[in-house]
């Protein structure tokens, strides 16, 4: 089939296109998604029952922690092994100018002439909790697409960012060596969220310091019936890439198993569900907000120490609701 | 509450420079302007530029060089990106281009060419006054 250009796009088009494993059709497929178009929302509601088949996999983890360069080494890892890598890379977008510098292709330049890989940039573009709606959209039309694996890579920072990583059927935590990590994945919640840990860089000092302290903390932590392994990587030479492939597998058969799928499935569900019902609500939240005028002046009133903050969150909320009421 | 979608650029070095200082400048001054800007890094092939442009669905694609070798690389490009039906994207250049040589990569499709000491305000100009719309 011909590519769609630029501008004319209909969906039944886009959907065939992406079926048939048209890169240019997918590409403008994941434009429309991000940016919730009427012909994205069309596009996700007919792959979805095409979707499911891929196995989806988190990767997180502070700034800095090698995220982009660990992607690489486990796409490049999964591609030894004969299967298809979809990878969503989400970067910050600026709170001052909404622009953004996505430099995640830097680190896998090697596999952007692979055939079998799709790499997309995103931007957070701080859109009122819209990240996870857009994002999660983007991975379905990749796993739709025939990737047999898709990974999404944020920055562990933020409930938006984590929420992503963690819609995930397995989420992978990045942890570096150097002080203040176990304190730092404690307060990011980001111990909650991974199935699979891993230090990388860990021919740094401090490796099997910063292992230690994160075996310390999952034996405090509250597990199911799976227990999360601890790896140790390097990406930048590939390193122990292979054991952390395995274990990703391993997580997957388990949450695939028949004992597990269902559970599993549910709750991958109710994640993103939540997920995605948290972002709508605030969104419309802050529109009924803004129709009601509400906003401005209790606004006024806590400037002028008049009103508390949290009795005008309650007040606010109930002009919400009574404007929803009119609707 | 859709907000405007940003203009998508990628900023990409062919060929075999070893440095990128104008590209990020170039990369900066856009992404300070409100777009989102793909860089890609240095050294790289017409097949990578035009895979990264596909993959990434930008409305710009920005090529900076300074070895000498854009008579050779430019049309490359440009036939890659055609070859996989990119053929509405905006192509602008900069780096170190005679001014000799600025009507033969005219026609080839760029419709900007920026040499050193351009303001980048005028960069930016360029890029919103000729970005493709799209969804």
């Amino acid at each position: 089939m011909t590519p769609p250009s630029g501008g004319v796009d209909t969906a039944s088009d886009l959907v065939e296109g992406v079926l048939a494993g048209n890169r240019r059709a997918l590409a403008r497929a994941i434009t429309h998604v991000e940016a919730d178009s009427a012909i994205g929302r069309e596009v996700l509601a007919r792959i979805y029952p095409r979707t499911g088949r891929a196995q989806t996999v988190g990767i997180t983890g502070s700034a800095g922690a090698g995220k982009s360069t660990l992607v690489g080494a486990l796409a490049r890892e999964e591609r030894k092994r004969g299967r298809t890598v979809g990878i969503v890379a989400i970067d910050p977008s600026s709170p001052f100018s909404h622009g953004a510098i996505l430099g995640d292709r830097i680190r896998m330049q090697d596999l952007t002439a692979d055939g079998g890989v799709f790499l997309r940039s995103m931007a957070s573009r701080g859109n009122l909790g819209g990240l996870s709606e857009s994002a999660t959209g983007v991975v379905d039309v990749l796993d739709a697409a025939g990737f047999d694996v898709v990974m999404i890579e944020t920055v562990g920072a933020g409930q938006d960012e984590v929420e992503v990583a963690n819609a995930a059927g397995t989420t992978v935590l990045v942890a570096n060596p150097g002080g203040g990590d176990e304190v730092q994945s404690m307060k990011a919640g980001l111990m909650e969220v991974a199935q699979v840990m891993t230090v990388n860089k860990s021919d740094l000092a401090g490796a099997d310091t910063a292992l230690t302290q994160l075996k310390a903390l999952l034996a405090i932590a509250h597990l199911g019936s799976w227990e999360p392994p601890i790896l140790k990587t390097i990406a930048r030479t590939g390193e122990g890439v292979p054991e952390l492939v395995d274990a990703i597998d391993r997580h997957h058969a388990h949450i695939t198993s028949s004992v597990h799928a269902v559970e599993e499935r549910r709750a991958q569900a109710t994640r993103q569900l939540i997920a995605l019902a948290r972002a709508a609500l605030h969104r419309e939240a802050l529109v009924a907000a803004a129709t009601t005028g509400a906003l401005e002046a209790l606004v006024d009133s806590v400037a002028r120490r008049e009103r508390d903050p949290r009795n005008a969150a309650a007040a606010l909320l109930d002009a919400v609701k009574a404007q929803w009421a009119r609707e | 509450m859709t907000q405007e979608r940003p203009i998508r650029v990628l900023i990409a070095k062919p060929g075999l420079d070893g440095h990128d200082r104008g590209a990020k400048v170039v990369a900066r001054a856009l992404r300070d302007a409100g777009m989102e800007v793909i860089y890609t890094g240095i050294r790289q092939t017409p097949q990578m530029i035009a895979e990264a442009a596909l993959q990434e669905d930008v409305q710009v694609v920005g090529l900076s060089i300074l070895s000498g070798a854009h008579l050779e690389l430019f049309p490359r490009v440009v036939e890659e990106l055609r070859s996989r039906g990119v053929d509405d994207v905006l192509l602008f250049a900069g780096g170190i281009i005679p001014q000799d040589d600025i009507p033969a990569v005219n026609k080839i499709g760029f419709k900007g060419v920026f040499g050193p000491g351009t303001d980048t305000n005028d960069i930016i100009a360029f890029v919103r006054e000729h970005a493709p719309v799209r969804a």
